[in-house]
């Protein structure tokens, strides 16, 4: 089977986001693989290691995405693909990351694609569902489980809490939700093997594409942070009197009700 | 060992001026260390700490699945090699991972014990026979291993073991006798790495099986810290051994038994680092949190002095253990498959670092206690309190400045080592004394730069100078008597200690801004000024009391006089520098280089 993850690096859960200059300050931030992009790599491996064939990671971004791919590959993915827009690209959105991934694809023949749910920095959703598309292959959201019986694909997604169960068809496309897999960490043996996996490098001009091709559809107008959070207020009295209060100032204060 | 020349001396940092580039830094790492050390760090969080509190209740079962999942990582085959079913992989690696594992508490003693102690003497001294057998199953977890050297009767003093050996009459077993107390990971340890005394007198290394008819351990101690480890009696009562288990050579266990202490002490060091930095982080993020006086008590310049002090002292003791860490990964991998084989040459080349492994040893738990006395005292009451880990943190930290060879030991074994390599001929330390000696009365003061490090270099190029004024008038004053004066053997101890502290320091600044420029490494450049200043006032006190002691009349005045001269520079204002490195800290929430 031929089994690709598409794959995004993102800030460390961890950081502390701040602003300077209209732009989110990346200076000494700590990256990691997308944590939904993690469980696709996981489900990709174990796919592999149920069908046979072959997993590689494919990411979009500078050479700094380097590491998260070699952290795949000693996860046990077998090979990796940074498309580097670095020297091309100056902005892009949604739209540029699926035209570019379109066109990769187009030359490979995947049988399935997963992706994750979104990413934890922009969190748009969007590039999974719009490649598949593009591709003109169904694609299912959010999934917690999937097994796949000759061209018959069976999958548990999650909606809202709620489990829905969806068959369908290769080549796919799927986007990973939490509660798929527990993804593993890298080994010892896995890191070191992971030096000698493939990691190839392209540009867009590799994939016969022009800056023009690409260019963003939308325009970030602005980023800022949400509002600092307001120190609570403890209402004191009889529990009559503080449901009383808390009612007034829901109306009057904060005019939710 | 034909090339040991080429080698860096055991020692001679005190002697000899190192350049930047030829020591290993944290900056070396590459990509893989650094992947390693992020398994393990996730491994220890998501797997580990959720356990932590069954662990340190004794339900070793907990232990046991963590020993066998850190196998499955490859985080037990580090320093075993590939075809016994090890990683095989370079020190500094096996150093970021017992880094990392200091977190998990008193398992990490487990993890420690395993690989280190309990492990080395097989893949250092085992023959092909025994590796065989054993570091497969040691590196997977299968088997867990212990390490029992100390008695009742006997712990510095491990040569005089009671416990003996006698080969029966079948000549096919070796039938041991004594008990081997506070032996960690006793519990549930499968293999026993004990020294033993054949015919009362041939201080010989055995591995011991549990299942070997005679073993067995006492009840579990009950310990000030460390509890999430297993700590029992080995008990050894007409306990069988077959003849193939004898480790190394007859009668020279004691080459075992130091050679992997000295291994231990470096890797006690990297624990303490470890877990310094764990304490920094917790005081940086409490002091943030909590508010006195409506005002966050991190904006207290008293609170802000006690993260930037340790801060700075873990930067140099994590200088120091690496270049340690480095040292013998340079000089092991100089060794031939062969001589890697051969339990001899690798012998030689720990033993050359001893005066290394026993002063980061010193230094790295003395820095521990000092982290994490700050960090409960930052936390207030509730640093008292069983619910924060600072609580545990604090007791955990005690024991370090006993085992491995205590404190007060590890001290004595650093002039000792220092006039043995001397007397050999492999330092050059009379020789420099001497030369001291007569260049001191016509010597002038210098004034060095304002350039990035160049006061540093300054200092410690005196501070060398003071190492060898003192140890040089000792030598001279008590000749071979020298060996009862411990106070003046200690402040050598120190004055060398502060020494090897302050360069490694200076010289991981040195690399990182000739790499990279200074502005990049602000933070690393007011570690190193604040540390190497207030190391030189302790080497200047210890120098003091040394010359004081040594010497008296006229001759202690002109001592006292070469001293000053020695000592007489513009001082940095380290209040200040504390403050500009508590900001740094702040902003990251942890300790960051």
């Amino acid at each position: 089977m031929n089994i690709y993850v598409l794959l995004k690096r993102t800030f460390d859960t961890e950081e502390k986001i701040s602003i300077s200059n209209g732009k989110i300050e990346d200076e000494g931030a700590e990256y990691i693989i997308n944590p939904y992009d993690e469980y696709a790599v996981e489900e990709a491996i174990n796919l592999k290691d149920a069908h046979g064939g072959e997993v590689t990671v494919v990411t979009v971004g500078d050479e700094e995405a380097e590491k998260q791919l070699r952290t795949a590959l000693a996860m046990g993915a077998d090979k990796s693909v940074l498309i580097n827009t670095e020297d091309d690209l100056e902005e892009g959105d949604q739209y540029t990351t699926v035209r570019i991934l379109e066109a990769y694809f187009k030359e490979n023949e995947p049988d399935i694609i997963l992706a994750g749910n979104v990413a934890i920095d922009e969190a748009s959703g969007q590039v999974g569902p719009r490649l598949a598309e593009r591709l003109d292959i169904p694609f299912v959201t959010t999934i917690t489980d999937i097994s796949i019986d000759g061209e018959t694909v069976n999958i548990e997604r999650d909606v809202e809490g709620d489990v829905e169960k969806v068959e369908t068809t290769l080549p796919l496309l799927v986007t990973c939700q939490q509660g798929l897999n527990e993804p593993r960490y890298p080994s010892l043996p896995g890191i070191m093997k992971a030096k000698k996996k493939p990691l190839e490098e392209i540009e867009i001009d590799d994939l016969d594409l022009e800056e023009d091709d690409v260019e963003a559809k939308t325009k970030t107008l602005e980023i800022f942070l949400p509002p600092e959070k307001q120190a609570g207020k403890i209402i004191e009295g009889e529990p009559d009197e503080q449901v009383k209060e808390l009612v007034s100032l829901l109306k009057n204060e904060s005019k939710v009700l | 060992m034909s090339d040991v020349k080429d080698m860096i001396k055991g020692g001679s940092f005190l002697v000899e001026d190192v350049e930047a580039e030829d020591i290993i830094t944290p900056e070396d790492f590459t990509e893989e260390h650094k992947m390693i050390a992020k398994t393990t760090e996730d491994f220890i969080t998501g797997d580990v700490l959720p356990k932590v509190d069954k662990i340190e209740n004794h339900e070793f079962e907990h232990s046991l699945e963590l020993m066998k999942k850190a196998g499955e990582l490859g985080l037990l085959g580090a320093d075993v090699p590939e075809e016994y079913g090890g990683v095989q992989l370079d020190k500094i690696s096996s150093s970021l991972i017992t880094e990392k594992f200091a977190r998990a508490g008193g398992f990490s003693l487990t993890h420690g014990a395993h690989v280190g102690i309990g492990s080395l003497p097989i893949v250092f001294f085992g023959n092909s026979d025994q590796k065989k057998k054993y570091l497969p199953k040691l590196a997977t977890g299968e088997l867990l291993a212990a390490y029992a050297l100390t008695e009742p009767g006997s712990g510095s003093d491990a040569r005089g073991a009671k416990t003996t050996a006698k080969l029966n009459e079948a000549g096919t077993h070796y039938v041991l006798n004594g008990e081997k107390q506070w032996i960690t990971n006793s519990a549930f340890a499968d293999v026993f790495i004990v020294y033993a005394k054949i015919d009362g007198e041939k201080f010989t290394a055995f591995i011991v099986e549990r299942e070997h008819p005679g073993v067995s351990t006492g009840p579990e101690e009950k310990k000030m810290g460390i509890k999430g480890s297993s700590t029992r009696t080995l008990i050894l009562e007409d306990a069988e051994v077959p003849v193939e288990n004898v480790l190394g050579e007859i009668g020279r266990g004691h080459i075992i038994a130091f050679n992997i202490l000295n291994v231990g002490r470096y890797k006690l060091a990297i624990g303490s680092v470890g877990s310094a930095k764990r304490a920094i982080e917790l005081s940086v993020n409490y002091a943030q949190e909590r508010k006195q006086f409506d005002t966050p008590i991190m904006s207290f310049p008293l609170i802000k002095e006690k993260v930037a002090s340790v801060a700075a002292n873990t930067y140099a003791n994590e200088s120091a253990v690496y270049r340690t860490v480095g040292l013998f990964e340079q000089s092991m991998g100089r060794l031939s498959e062969e001589e890697l084989n051969d339990g001899k040459a690798v012998a030689n080349v720990i033993a050359e670092y001893a005066i290394e492994c026993s002063l980061t040893k010193v230094f790295g738990s003395e820095l521990l206690d000092f982290a994490v006395d700050e960090a409960v005292q930052i936390h207030g009451g509730y640093g008292f309190m069983q619910e924060y880990e600072v609580e545990r943190m604090y007791r955990d930290s005690r024991i370090n400045r006993i085992f491995e060879g205590t404190n007060e030991i590890n001290r004595m074994i650093v002039p000792g080592n220092l006039v043995k390599k001397a007397m050999k001929g492999e330092l050059p330390i009379f020789e420099k004394a001497k030369k001291l000696q007569e260049e001191i009365m016509t010597m002038m003061p210098e004034e060095p730069g304002d350039a990035p490090l160049e006061q540093e270099f300054y200092l410690l190029k005196n501070a060398k100078k003071i190492a060898l004024l003192a140890s040089g008038l000792a030598a001279q004053k008590y000749g071979e008597k020298l060996d009862q004066e411990q106070e003046v053997l200690v402040n050598l101890a120190d004055i060398t200690g502060e020494i090897f502290n302050m360069e490694s320091a200076i010289l991981r600044t040195k690399k990182a801004v000739d790499k990279d420029g200074a502005e990049k490494h602000s933070q690393k450049l007011l570690y190193t000024e604040v540390y190497v200043q207030e190391a030189f006032n302790r080497i200047e006190a210890h120098a003091k009391e040394t010359l004081i002691a040594a010497e008296e009349g006229d001759d202690l005045r002109m001592m006292l006089g070469a001293l000053r001269k020695l000592t007489r520079h513009n001082p940095v204002n380290v209040i200040k520098k504390k403050r500009e490195i508590s900001v740094g800290l702040e902003k990251a929430g942890k300790y960051f280089v």
